[in-house]
């Protein structure tokens, strides 16, 4: 049964979050753990080994200045395919995961069987982690069947690796469609096979497509994430991806998880984010509230 | 400290107070004639901050004298204020809502200290309400003829406004704003635990140059509303309070030809449907008993939920709770205040023992550890409450929810209508031709569907049946402050 | 000896921004000495165009904000223009050949004017809207909404008061505007730009041109992205031109006749029935049953 949702109460509620003072104390915890959470992503077409080296460098010592205690790695990297192998070596010894788009991302039009051997492909490759697409024009179309049996063959295809599923939200434009999208979804991913706390997580976006995560869209999956936890007992990840910037928003989220969820979401094994700026501003703030000094921009790496 | 790699304890939130120091007057006069003046009474009483229980500052007690002094005042300054041209007056009023937005911060911590609320609501709510209140109204002044065909609207005259405790500057912005736009002068009775904010208001309305007598403020208790109510010059009384007192400003003024509006109690009946938005309708839930500690006239302090849905809502309902944080007002965190007096917080205990011993279900949560000194109530509700209950009947004005259960719409609107109150109600169902057909067979001057607690200058706000009569807000909200007259000049 | 002066170069007003006309053609402006005051921009159809496009793209925001808002940044126009009152006196009081007094008063009636429109935006709807008992189990009610894009010829005088006060009405009701200022006297329109930018109004709510109205007017009686027009004293011969044009897509035209001193009346001229042509009525039904 698909469930309602009301847009104007959800905007309120995803609002009321924003609206948390976070200072101090909190504020430096909530920055260390944020960071701790962040996928570092680069997935454009002009990515190359040299692109991706520099990257898992930075998601391994995100800043080269001394603080106390030092400051946490990224969770993980996230690449396309064909650059997991040197991404693998660049992490080696490290605690930073590899995680992989596959299933023909970001559109996913591809014949199902080139999608499943785009994840097969990863997986051997050494990812530790599948980012899938969804069937937006299946789901739009009303075939849910066809969807959630994409995801159950996925699923299966990843074997030990985690995954997590794409819903595109921007496309999937209503409410309803992203509260339906993310039950679905996990439903399907528990097909195939009963599911450990963060082996599977849903994810708003690609990135790729305006808008990507928000505040809202973020609220109405964390909420079927808590059904399905009160149902089951099982706790599904959440990465809300793509326009996630700064460190202020990236607090406003914790909050969000923490008053939704629960403090046992708040870490990198239930919660990330997708993004590559914020790493930098959330540096800028821990920086900051250390030393009381604004910094500059040339202060931190670009990955 | 240490990130650990897995789950961390726990993400507590660091104090986060509102550190702005603003000056308190130790002695807080009367403002009468445009000037703050000593009361001639020479009687003061105090005022305290709900939260620490510490006095805060000696507000000035009007007597008889001080009364009639206010009321002649405004009485003088009528003829010149009200055939002033509209869109005069209305430059008086835009000015005082761009004043209000200036002082926002300012006013929403003395509102906070003096009041008990959180800092987070009156800045975020009381502060913007009162702003636009003024602006909207402002609008109308000059725009009286098109608001009420086939007549001519005239000001009333001298009104006498008594204010409650529970939105202190927002209801002296909801009696003001329309009075003066119509070209009426006041004479305004703050509730005597929070008289501080409409005495800041009176320094913004000297700094705009409002002309002197046109507003007057009377600080003081029950008494100074009484006198206030029954002198001889006032022509109108606009009251917000209490359906008791209500009643006996109607027994007060019979005979007497003064035009009474009356915004009164509530026990306002909120209607989720198993086919609502659940999680969007326990927010609804929150957003109706828990916001400003329940001490809301048309508080959905009735619930009525459809029985399939029943454990949904409470197990949701008392998740939701758990992340209500109670507390110091002035944290930017803290979501629902103090009891705004030792007496409100009193009767609200009493309701609660009440509830139990009538054999209701108390659910509540132990949200924060509360701070020592101050008047604290953990928001709660109960289940297995019956309609007869006294929770189910009488207004509590506090963080506590009566949950009852219902089958059928039909069974639902007779519930919610069985009450002498009529204040307002809520509807939460994804189906548009419910909604209106519900909306239609309920009584309740303010309906709010899939939502609660939605206020707005442009919306017409007021009950039916026990809790009051008379409107306020909107277009129908200038109407009990002009009189008609037909086209050959008589008084209708 | 005296200090040498740096004059103001007066521009167009399109989306926010002050731009060149396009057609990098000016006009003279003389004061009351017959000495060229000012060059002003000479508006092409191109520029039009600019506008019109600007204009809609502004639309769908500026309809979509809340009343209060509208009446916010209406207001907030009014704050602004009583912060220029000399400039603007000055201005008039130049151009238009009357008394620095007179000038001003023009200035205070056109400031007073913004605020009576910027009363209205959260309150038409009350006005002129309603609900309807149909005689059947439906809720029915009819909301007035904002057209698009309108244009204003502005009429030749006063200058000021004309333009604010045909910008005013169709701007509170949330439709976006172009104004071809008065021809003859196109100072006050010049500077008025200058208003709009420090007044919080988004780019492309309000577009101002300056230049000859025998030249751009076939244009916007033409255009088919133009949903109305707004027009003052129109001549016979430029009515006829834009209710000819305006069947080319159904435009609304709506032509007043004012004189000089009902200019000054709020009641004739910030009426709502001066709104109500900006609007169409939208009636929705929803039926109401369990």
């Amino acid at each position: 049964m698909r469930k309602s949702v009301d847009t104007v109460m959800v905007n309120q509620r995803a609002s009321s979050f924003m609206r948390r003072s976070i200072k101090t104390e909190s504020k430096k915890q909530g920055l260390r753990l944020a960071l701790s959470m962040i996928d570092l992503t680069t997935l454009e077409g002009k990515d190359s080994p040299e692109k991706v080296r520099s990257l898992c460098s930075k998601a391994i010592v995100p800043w080269e200045g001394q603080i106390e205690p030092p400051l946490p790695s990224v969770a993980a990297v996230c690449v396309y395919p064909s650059l997991v192998r040197v991404a693998k070596n660049a992490l080696k010894g490290s605690t930073v995961n590899i995680a992989s788009v596959a299933t023909g991302f970001p559109s996913g039009q591809y014949p199902l069987d080139v999608r499943l051997n785009d994840v097969t492909e990863a997986v051997s490759a050494g990812a530790d982690e599948i980012d899938m697409v969804i069937n937006r024009g299946a789901f739009l179309s009303g075939e849910f069947d066809e969807v959630a049996d994409e995801i159950t063959c996925v699923r299966k295809a990843c074997g030990k690796a985690h995954l997590k599923i794409i819903l595109e939200t921007g496309e999937l434009e209503t409410l309803e469609n992203v509260r339906h999208a993310s039950d679905l979804s996990i439903k399907a991913a528990a097909s195939a096979g009963p599911i450990q706390d963060g082996e599977v997580f849903i994810k708003t976006s690609t990135g790729k497509v305006s808008p990507a995560a928000t505040m809202p869209v973020t609220l109405v999956m964390l909420e079927s994430i808590r059904d399905y936890y009160e149902e089951t007992g099982v706790r599904i990840g959440m990465k809300p991806a793509g326009g996630i910037k700064t460190a202020k928003q990236s607090l406003q989220y914790l909050v969000m998880v923490k008053e939704t969820l629960g403090d046992a979401w708040l870490s990198k094994h239930l919660f990330r984010f997708g993004a590559s700026s914020l790493t930098n501003d959330v540096l800028r703030q821990l920086i900051r509230q250390d030393t009381g000094r604004y910094t500059a921009k040339y202060d931190f790496s670009e990955a | 400290m240490t990130i650990k790699t897995d789950q961390i304890g726990g993400w507590e939130y660091s104090p986060a107070l509102e550190t702005t120091q603003i000056a308190i007057e130790p002695k807080n006069k009367l403002f009468i004639n445009g000037k703050f003046v000593s009361p001639k009474s020479r009687s003061w009483f105090s005022t305290t901050n709900p939260s620490t229980q510490e006095k805060i500052a000696d507000i000035a007690s009007a007597g008889r004298a001080d009364i009639n002094t206010a009321v002649l005042a405004a009485k003088k300054a009528l003829p010149k204020w009200s055939k002033l041209a509209g869109s005069v007056r209305a430059k008086y009023l835009y000015r005082i809502a761009r004043r209000i937005q200036e002082r926002s911060r300012e006013l929403a911590i003395l509102e906070t200290m003096d009041g008990g609320k959180p800092i987070k609501e009156s800045r975020d709510v009381d502060l913007p309400l009162a702003a636009q209140h003024f602006f909207y109204y402002a609008g109308w002044a000059d725009k009286l003829e098109y608001a009420f065909p086939g007549v001519e609207a005239k000001p009333v005259g001298v009104c006498a406004q008594i204010i409650p405790w529970n939105f202190p500057l927002l209801m002296a912005a909801w009696k003001l704003a329309p009075a003066l736009a119509c070209g009426n002068t006041c004479v305004l009775k703050p509730a005597e635990t929070t008289s501080l904010t409409a005495l800041r208001l009176a320094e913004i309305l000297q700094e705009v140059g409002l002309p002197p007598g046109v507003v007057n403020i009377v600080t003081g208790a029950g008494d100074t509303g009484h006198h206030l109510v029954q002198h001889k010059s006032v022509q109108k009384v606009a009251f917000t309070g209490s359906t008791e007192v209500g009643k006996l400003l109607l027994r007060q003024t019979a005979g007497s030809g003064k035009k009474l509006t009356l915004e009164l109690g509530g026990k306002s009946a909120n209607i989720i449907f198993a086919d609502a938005a659940i999680d969007q309708a326990v927010e609804g839930i929150v957003s109706g008993i828990y916001f400003n500690q329940g001490h809301v006239c048309c508080a959905g302090s009735r619930l009525f939920v459809e029985e399939s849905i029943l454990d949904e809502v409470v197990q949701k309902l008392s998740y939701r709770l758990k992340s209500l944080r109670v507390g110091d007002p002035l944290d930017k965190n803290t979501d629902l205040g103090a009891i705004n007096s030792k007496a409100q917080l009193e009767t609200i205990e009493r309701y609660i023992r009440q509830g139990t011993s009538e054999g209701a279900q108390l659910h509540e949560v132990d949200t924060n550890p509360l701070p020592a000194n101050g008047y604290w109530c953990n928001p709660c509700f109960f289940t297995d409450v019956q309609p007869s209950h006294t929770i189910a009947r009488e207004e509590i004005f506090g963080p506590v929810l009566s949950v009852m259960t219902f089958r059928t719409p039909k069974e639902a609107i007779a519930r919610a209508n069985n009450s002498p109150y009529g204040l307002a109600a809520g509807i939460w169902t994804d189906k548009g031709s419910k909604i209106f057909e519900i909306a239609k067979q309920l009584d309740a001057g303010v309906i709010w569907c899939n939502s609660y607690n939605k206020f707005d200058a442009a919306s017409p706000f007021g009950g039916f049946k026990e809790s009051g009569f008379g409107r306020e807000g909107g277009l129908q909200g200038l109407r009990p402050y002009v009189n008609f007259f037909n086209k050959s000049g008589r008084k209708m | 000896m005296s200090r040498l002066t740096v004059s103001k170069t007066y521009k167009l007003y399109i989306d926010g921004q002050f731009a060149r006309t396009e057609s990098g053609r000016s006009l003279a402006i003389e004061n009351q000495f017959g000495e060229v005051e000012a060059h002003i921009c000479h508006a092409s159809r191109k520029d039009l165009r600019e506008a019109v496009d600007a204009a809609t793209g502004a639309f769908s925001s500026w309809s979509g904000i809340t009343g209060y808002l509208r009446g916010q940044i209406l207001y907030r126009l009014a704050e602004m223009l009583e912060g220029r009152r000399e400039e603007f006196a000055a201005a008039i009081q130049i151009t238009q050949s009357v008394t620095i007094a007179v000038a001003r008063k023009e200035v205070d009636a056109a400031v007073d004017r913004l605020v009576c429109f910027a009363g209205w935006t959260d309150k038409l709807q009350q006005v002129i809207g309603c609900a309807n008992p149909v005689a059947g189990s439906y809720y029915n009610f009819t909301v007035p909404q904002a057209q698009g894009v309108v244009v204003i010829v502005a009429p030749s005088k006063p200058s000021l008061l004309g333009l604010v006060s045909l910008i005013g009405a169709p701007l509170s009701a949330g439709n976006t505007v172009i104004a071809l200022g008065s021809d003859q006297h196109p100072m006050a329109t010049a500077i008025f730009g200058e208003v709009c930018q420090t007044s919080d109004v988004p780019p492309g709510v309000i577009n101002l041109l300056t230049g000859p109205h025998k030249e751009l007017v076939p244009h916007v009686a033409t255009h088919r992205q133009v949903a109305s027009v707004y027009c003052a004293n129109p001549s016979k011969k430029m009515r006829v031109i834009l209710e000819e044009g305006a069947s080319e897509n159904m435009k609304r035209t709506h032509c007043i006749s004012i004189d000089d001193d009902t200019w000054y009346n709020n009641h004739e001229v910030a009426s709502p029935w001066q709104i109500e042509p900006f609007v169409e009525m939208k009636t929705i039904w929803h039926p109401s049953a369990c």
